[in-house]
């Protein structure tokens, strides 16, 4: 969900922006070392999930994915959505600096709350229908809050933005349903066929295999002056 | 999938530039372009931000087609708020009323959408992703950032061409997308491949990189130095844009709140409000 630069007021912008640092510092701190590729590599999968366009009727629509992203990795969702939003800014300019903030910090919440509606549910409903509805819910979940958030950023600007702000709402709806049906089938499939991936976000475990190894790569040390 | 990452890479005056320099200037030029509220200081920032473009010698059709798709949502700008801004009304058609709030709102967002799209392209988007990054580096950004940004500009390419491989064998196997149940069960499964497999990769090129020796850094090639151009650039750069905030300064700071003589030119019947 992509804002284009020059609309918003600047209180929005510098909300945007602190709340995206605050996201990011907290995901950094939880992102341990030897998870750091693998948060980078599906950083990358969700740039390229994101150029998917998924029929609906007589157009198309693309998928925003943040949901799944937030299922997957929790709080290190939002360092990979800004990874992945600026790169989008740099090769295809959407969105850009100033908006960069406020686009991360959208789809950034949207994605923990996401993951949090996951762990959840799957909490309240084990079993393989439970994990269904969880990822429909996570799904689903991620492209309503960060519309909601999107309208909020658009309505807080200017009150002659309200009305276009709750046109995008209404709009992301029917974005919602396909959104949580396609989480909810891609989470099923990766439970089938690589259930470690879920199982390190269900347990509280790391989940890659090569975490176990005992010598760690430290926090790189501050070499600079 | 066709990823061109370097659209706007050309060997161009700005391209010779010291990108620490571009980045900075970019940075103020975009977030004062972000904060003006005068119609004129937003023309003036548009003019400078076709000159720069100029500069850089972004490739005419390219930028013309990007162009057009941020102009989308200035259209849609366009098509709702006039009528929907709450203020004076500027005139009025069989009961549907245009307010003078509303067209000085969708002015400013078309001339401010435009200015920084064209800044932020000639300045930013005519560095290559890996020099962008070594920019951060260079800025202090936090180091768990930087790697991610490079192991993931990295792999965006893998992965696209990962993707074009699973949804060419889908297309051969008669894969035909519409709307129905079977179309988005066949592209969540791909998606689900898609991560699967960079999940794998992830954890292969990890260990390597490891056997390897990675202590948490990469050493970068460039060198940045910043000579005579440079600063003469950045002290022109930054004089064209006090000039603009000195246009600015006698704007109003309220939203949407244009001054009682605006757009009285631009449209004849406007006394009304």
């Amino acid at each position: 969900m992509h804002i284009a630069e020059g609309v918003l007021s600047p209180a929005v912008l510098g909300t945007g922006a602190v709340l995206t640092a605050a996201g990011t510092f907290i995901g950094l701190r939880r992102l341990d070392m030897n998870r750091l590729m693998t948060v980078a590599m599906l950083s990358a999968a969700f740039f390229v999930g994101s150029l998917v366009h998924v029929p609906i009727g007589v157009g198309n629509v693309h998928l925003l994915l943040n949901g799944l992203l937030g299922v997957l990795l929790g709080w290190a969702a939002v360092p990979a959505i800004l990874v992945a939003l600026s790169l989008q800014a740099l090769f295809f300019q959407f969105g850009g600096l100033t908006t960069l903030g406020v686009n991360t910090a959208t789809m950034g919440c949207a994605a923990v709350v996401a993951g949090w509606c996951f762990t959840a549910l799957t909490g309240i409903l084990p079993g393989s229908r439970g994990l269904k509805v969880a990822a429909f819910c996570g799904g689903a979940l991620g492209v309503l809050v960060a519309a909601l958030l999107t309208a909020c950023a658009l309505a807080g600007t200017d009150e002659g933005l309200v009305v276009a702000a709750k046109m995008l709402l209404v709009a992301h709806l029917p974005i919602m349903f396909i959104e949580g049906c396609i989480t909810m089938l891609a989470v099923a499939f990766m439970a089938r066929v690589r259930p470690e991936m879920l199982a390190s976000r269900l347990s509280g475990r790391r989940g890659h295999p090569c975490d176990d190894v005992e010598d760690a790569v430290e926090t790189p040390r501050q070499e600079r002056g | 999938m066709n990823i061109d990452d370097a659209s706007f890479v050309r060997p161009s005056p700005i391209g010779r530039l010291d990108p620490r320099v571009r980045f900075l200037l970019a940075i103020a030029a975009t977030v004062s372009i972000a904060l003006f509220r005068d119609p004129l200081a937003c023309a003036l920032a548009l003019c400078l931000g076709a000159i720069l473009a100029l500069a850089a010698r972004l490739p005419p059709g390219t930028i013309l087609r990007r162009l057009a798709l941020v102009n989308v949502f200035v259209l849609f700008v366009w098509c709702v708020t006039p009528f929907t801004t709450p203020g004076d009304i500027a005139f009025q058609w069989h009961g549907i009323a245009v307010t003078r709030q509303g067209l000085y709102l969708a002015t400013l967002i078309a001339l401010k959408t435009n200015a920084i799209f064209l800044v932020f392209c000639a300045l930013i988007c005519s560095m290559l992703p890996s020099t962008a990054v070594q920019v951060l580096e260079r800025f202090h950004c936090p180091e768990k950032l930087v790697l991610l940004f490079l192991c993931c500009v990295r792999y965006i390419h893998v992965l696209a061409d990962e993707w074009e491989n699973l949804w060419v064998a889908a297309r051969l196997r008669g894969f035909e997308p519409g709307t129905n149940r079977h179309t988005y069960r066949t592209i969540a499964s791909l998606l689900g491949l898609l991560l699967v497999r960079s999940y794998d990769r992830a954890g292969r090129v990890w260990e390597a990189m490891r056997l390897r020796g990675f202590n948490g850094r990469f050493g970068g090639m460039a060198t940045f130095d910043a000579g005579v151009a440079d600063i003469a650039f950045g002290i022109a750069l930054a004089c064209a844009l006090a000039a603009l905030w000195l246009v600015n300064a006698g704007a109003p700071w309220g939203p949407a709140d244009p001054p009682l003589s605006w757009g009285r030119e631009l449209f004849p019947g406007w006394n009304r409000g």
